[in-house]
């Protein structure tokens, strides 16, 4: 479990964010930070927040609505030696810069035969769950995962955002960093109390591709990312009452994936429940469920179940959408229909 | 008018890069006949081959340094020779070897240089908005160095040339976009992609200096790009040249070219741009038939050489490909 021992100080998950990227400007001259409103306004979920005022806009670029040109931007100054960090505002927009990214910085390194590097972290906000309709919502890790060449990180926590950030600068790998809209804090989203949390001042690293059980438990594993971590905790609390205890592997990056941890988790529990924000079908579910039958068949007391978004486009209405998430009662239910079965 | 030795210089250059095509077009068709299978043979794949093209590439690269980025296309090789890359390590490449300047895993359209700072995209204009982070970098870096954008008259049609020209500009950047006109996108003929007759003239749309060379013409490129380099060079932002210049062979070796009639051919043929280049710097008395003879018979010497290379070469371990996915 991330605990901290001396972190009093507590921080909404944007504010964790904002300040491992100032702490790493601070560190290494070389960073510099582009994208849509990531200067005044601080970015549109508050990720960049205060650092035009500390490092002013050579270093803190307002860039046109141009992603393919400032994405690409990124890549050819990661390649002549800067480390910058490119925010696509939502990950829906992948459309626009796609070409950019998985052909571009995803390959160079490779294509080179190691001889290049290219030092990009791209963050983006994702996520759903507030009416923002078919091209604001969805999460999408699992298309970029499914392509090599990116590290992909997903924190849950205030804590984990600022280790993972620190890592996701420091590593001479393209990095996706996805920040869930409903985990950042924001005064003008549903409140969510998990949305803040301990995070110490000083800078310190979350290595990239390790999972973390967020609770521990013996009945059952609910391996999942992102708001999904907040939302399968408050489900184990609930099955907590009724004696059912739950593990919760927040896997906290895909890419790379901590298999490890999935098969050791699910051979102490010996049932598995994958809740994925993203699309259901081929995607991070399957992917999981995969490693398990890979690792721990034997260990297995019934087949793996999974929580996810239908096959379906985001719909608006909110009676629409909130059918389609999971949410505590669907993660718990299935958890409950799996233990009994 | 660039002195003599520039002149010399830019001949030299010239020949070699053709001389080295014509060797990798031999070899391409290696086990490629009777039957055409791109598969087969000792440089499998597509090949875009660059020949006609060589005036716009040594003319713009002469005033370039090591250290000055340059991004390419999908037919690479000619500004990849006249920027600086090893040739032996680009044959290597292109014949898979392990010896070759990406071990194999880039290709003919993937070539990454460190030494030379070259990238190419085999996606048209994607090069584009990487040239303007290599310029990016080197203002953060406080370094004059610039970075050098090669697309043709297809890729200015794309989004990511609007996008990459206007971030340029915008922030001022060390930037000069080369538009290699050969007037055709594989079949597709410019006056049928294209509003404008001159991609020139959409730089005003950006605010940056246009300008256009005509004529297929190194001395032509070379003097347009000196003043677009110095102005890059010097923190006086982006310039869009665009050189008419003249695609000798298909889009990529194989293609049968029903879109251009042999006339066309035949025509291109006569104003090669070496060919010209050549009479001129002879007519000049600037270069004597010996002296002709002497580049002509140095150049097939250095390009069989890396040739020789390529084919005693290794190719890499198979379980290679397994790793250097992340550094």
């Amino acid at each position: 479990m991330a605990t901290v021992e001396t972190a009093t100080r507590l921080l909404t998950t944007s504010k964790a964010i904002s300040e491992a990227i100032a702490q790493e400007m601070e560190r290494d001259e070389t960073v510099l930070v582009m994208g849509e409103d990531i200067g005044v306004y601080g970015g549109i979920f508050g990720a960049t927040e205060g650092l035009l005022a500390t490092f002013g806009p050579e270093r803190v670029m307002d860039t046109p609505i141009s992603e393919t040109g400032f994405i690409g931007a990124a890549v050819g100054a990661a390649l002549s030696g800067l480390r910058p960090i490119a925010e696509l505002m939502f990950v829906d927009f992948f459309g626009v810069c796609m070409d950019q990214i998985y052909n571009h910085m995803a390959k160079i390194h490779y294509e080179s035969g190691g001889e290049l590097r290219v030092p990009v972290v791209i963050t983006t906000a994702v996520g759903g769950g507030y009416s923002d309709g078919a091209q604001h919502s969805q999460t999408l890790w699992g298309l970029f995962a499914h392509l090599p060449g990116m590290k992909i990180v997903i924190p849950s926590t205030p804590y984990d955002a600022k280790g993972l950030m620190v890592s996701a600068i420091r590593d001479d790998n393209p990095v996706l960093y996805f920040f869930h809209k409903g985990i950042m804090g924001l005064g003008w989203m549903t409140p969510n109390p998990r949305a803040t949390g301990p995070v110490p001042e000083e800078p310190y690293a979350v290595p990239i591709g390790k999972a973390d059980v967020k609770r521990e438990g013996r009945d059952a594993t609910i391996v999942t990312v992102s708001l999904m971590v907040h939302r399968a905790l408050d489900a184990a609390e609930t099955l907590s009452g009724e004696g059912i205890e739950v593990e919760v592997l927040d896997l906290r990056s895909l890419v790379p994936l901590d298999r490890e941890a999935i098969v050791e988790s699910v051979k102490k529990t010996r049932r598995l429940v994958v809740v994925d924000e993203d699309y259901r079908s081929f995607g991070m579910s399957g992917e999981v469920i995969t490693t398990v039958v890979e690792g721990a068949f034997d260990y297995l007391d019934a087949p793996p179940v999974r929580v996810a978004y239908p096959d379906v486009p985001i719909p608006y209405s909110r009676p629409l959408e909130q059918h389609c998430l999971p949410n505590a009662d669907t993660i718990a239910a299935a958890v409950r229909g799996l233990v009994a079965g | 008018m660039p002195d003599t030795d520039t002149l010399l210089r830019m001949h030299r250059e010239m020949v070699r890069i053709r001389l080295f095509e014509e060797a990798i077009q031999r070899a391409y068709f290696e086990g490629k006949t009777p039957a055409f299978d791109i598969a087969a043979g000792p440089v499998p794949g597509e090949m875009h081959l660059a020949a006609g093209q060589e005036p716009a590439a040594v003319g713009v690269a002469m005033h370039l340094r090591p250290s000055d980025a340059v991004t390419a296309t999908h037919r690479p090789h000619h500004a990849a020779l006249a920027h600086g890359m090893d040739m032996k390590k680009l044959a290597a490449e292109i014949f898979g070897k392990e010896t070759g300047l990406c071990h194999g895993k880039g290709g003919h359209m993937h070539l990454f240089d460190k030494e030379t700072n070259f990238g190419c995209s085999g996606i048209i204009a994607e090069g584009m908005p990487t040239a303007v982070g290599h310029a990016l970098a080197f203002k953060r870096l406080g370094r004059d160095d610039i970075a050098v954008s090669f697309f043709g008259e297809g890729a200015a049609n794309q989004g990511a040339f609007h996008e990459a020209i206007n971030l340029a500009a915008l922030w001022g950047l060390g930037v000069v976009f080369v538009c290699e006109d050969n007037a055709w996108a594989i079949s597709v003929p410019k006056t049928a992609s294209t509003a404008v007759a001159n991609n020139s003239d959409r730089a005003a749309a950006y605010g940056i200096p246009g300008v256009l060379v005509a004529d297929n013409d190194v001395v032509a490129v070379y003097e347009a790009a000196g003043e677009a380099v110095a102005l890059a060079r010097r923190g006086g932002g982006p310039s869009l040249i665009e050189v008419k210049t003249d695609r000798l062979l298909g889009h990529f070796e194989g293609d049968p070219q029903l879109y251009r009639t042999k006339e066309e051919l035949e025509t291109l043929k006569e104003r090669d741009g070496i060919k010209r280049f050549e009479r001129r710097l002879r007519e000049q008395g600037l270069l004597s038939e010996q002296d002709a003879a002497r580049v002509w018979d140095e150049a097939q010497a250095e390009v069989d050489e890396a040739i020789e290379f390529a084919r005693s070469s290794p190719y890499p371990a198979p379980e290679s490909a397994l790793v250097g996915v992340f550094a």
